[in-house]
């Protein structure tokens, strides 16, 4: 399963937001943005993350998957998170 | 101690002038005297609080050195400043052939040799950058309207033509590029250059080298808001060492002796850095410098002073610039003192 890699000069605010220092782009995440964030910056590969959100929230795993999938798309295309 | 800076057209379209006397008001270890000049009466810098104490009419750099130098001397008289710090290209190459004469007058000065400016200037830069494997957008020089037709051979369209000092146009057909063409000539006289359009995100730096090659500080900038000039109105300090070494290079390269404000461009494509500009003076975002840990200003007037500097590597990543405008209020007298006798002095 996919795993990523988060620098280590990323860090998210209580509030979601996130700054890239190398860029200097900004970022706002939700409170699920923030928290899967959280996961893959504890090395979590995506099928751990589904199964964790599955744990802590009422939804189906396809629907799941697709929007996390999308997510890490987007974390990707904005160079925040790179694949392992 | 006091000091004169120019530039002081604190516009849409900035002067260096207000953001560097205010680097040097920031200064703990002195206590700057600031005398401003200007070109014209409407100048914004002339009327900001704390800013100079006096202000000064300068001859623009197309009347000539000789009258240049001699306002310069009348100013002197009156103020006996120390220091001169020209913020404008255009001015460059009149107060690098002054200097000598300035220095006979007690005035010190901090400036590239005309050499150093003409390599970086827009025409030759791109052959600086390539026998220093330097990365840098292609470009062709202008010279008439014929030159317009060969673009399409040497480049595909968009491009982007640049005037010799200032204005750019990003064009994306002939018509476009021969009407560009027409309004920087007509503004800015030959050569036009014509650039490669490189699709990506503006990074600035400004920096100071101490003319033996040594960087001695320099502070990196995205852009996060640019106006219809192209001109950032706000940016934010970033950490890539990618621009602090290319910098760097430059600086040891050139022997750069001054502050100056390098432009690059990161390509969306490969994510790598292209120097687009070497501008020879230090930007109008200048400020954000000291916000951020470095008084590069106040450290060129150390090195002007032959005092030890230690070359500066820290600095704040994520300091934020936003440029504001803001009307400021004056009466038709004083604008009478500085419109008819180009200079007024303001009392503390």
């Amino acid at each position: 399963m996919r795993k990523y890699i988060v620098p280590e000069t990323l860090a998210v605010s209580d509030s979601g937001f996130l700054f890239l220092p190398n860029t200097g782009e900004t970022f706002t995440l939700n409170h699920i943005g923030k928290e899967i964030f959280h996961l893959l910056q504890n090395g979590l590969n995506e099928e751990e993350i589904v199964q964790h959100m599955l744990d802590e929230y009422d939804i189906d795993k396809p629907s799941l998957e697709k929007d996390l999938s999308d997510f890490i798309i987007q974390l990707q295309k904005y160079s925040v998170i790179k694949e392992e | 101690m006091k000091i004169a800076v120019t530039g002081l057209n604190a516009t849409d379209n900035p002067g260096p002038g207000v953001p560097v006397i205010r680097c040097l008001k920031e200064s703990k270890e002195y206590d700057f005297d600031i005398i401003g000049l200007f070109y014209d009466s409407l100048d914004p810098g002339i009327y900001m609080e704390n800013i100079c104490s006096a202000c000064y009419m300068i001859p623009y750099p197309s009347s000539g050195l000789n009258e240049l130098f001699d306002r310069l001397k009348v100013i002197h008289e009156k103020e006996k400043f120390d220091i001169i710090i020209p913020t404008l290209d255009s001015e460059l190459y009149g107060f690098v052939k002054l200097q000598d004469k300035l220095a006979e007058l007690g005035i010190k000065t901090f400036l590239p040799t005309a050499a150093q400016l003409n390599i970086r200037s827009k025409d030759m830069l791109f052959e600086f950058c390539a026998s220093n494997q330097i990365k840098a957008p292609k470009n062709i020089l202008a010279g008439s309207v014929k030159d317009i037709y060969s673009i399409s051979e040497k480049f595909d369209y968009p491009v982007v033509i640049k005037g010799i000092f200032y204005d750019a146009y990003i064009v994306n057909n002939f018509e476009e590029a021969v009407s560009a063409f027409h309004k920087i000539r007509a503004k800015w006289g030959n050569p036009i250059i014509v650039q490669e359009y490189l699709k990506g995100d503006e990074f600035n730096v400004v920096a100071l080298g101490d003319g033996n090659g040594q960087m001695i500080g320099a502070v990196p900038m995205r852009k996060l808001y640019i106006t219809d000039k192209g001109k950032g109105w706000a940016g934010i300090t970033i950490n890539d060492n990618r621009l602090i070494e290319l910098s760097r290079k430059v600086i040891e390269k050139i022997k750069w002796r001054s502050g100056m404000e390098l432009e690059f461009i990161k390509s969306a494509e490969t994510g790598e850095y292209y120097l687009l500009e070497i501008n020879p003076r230090f930007p109008a975002w200048t400020f954000l410098a000291p916000a951020a840990g470095q008084n590069l200003p106040v450290l060129m007037i150390k090195l002007m002073l032959g005092e030890e500097v230690i070359p500066l590597t820290e600095y704040t990543i994520g300091t934020i610039f936003v440029r504001s405008s803001w009307d400021l209020i004056t009466d038709i007298k004083t604008f009478e003192q500085i419109a008819s006798f180009g200079e007024i002095k303001w009392t503390k």
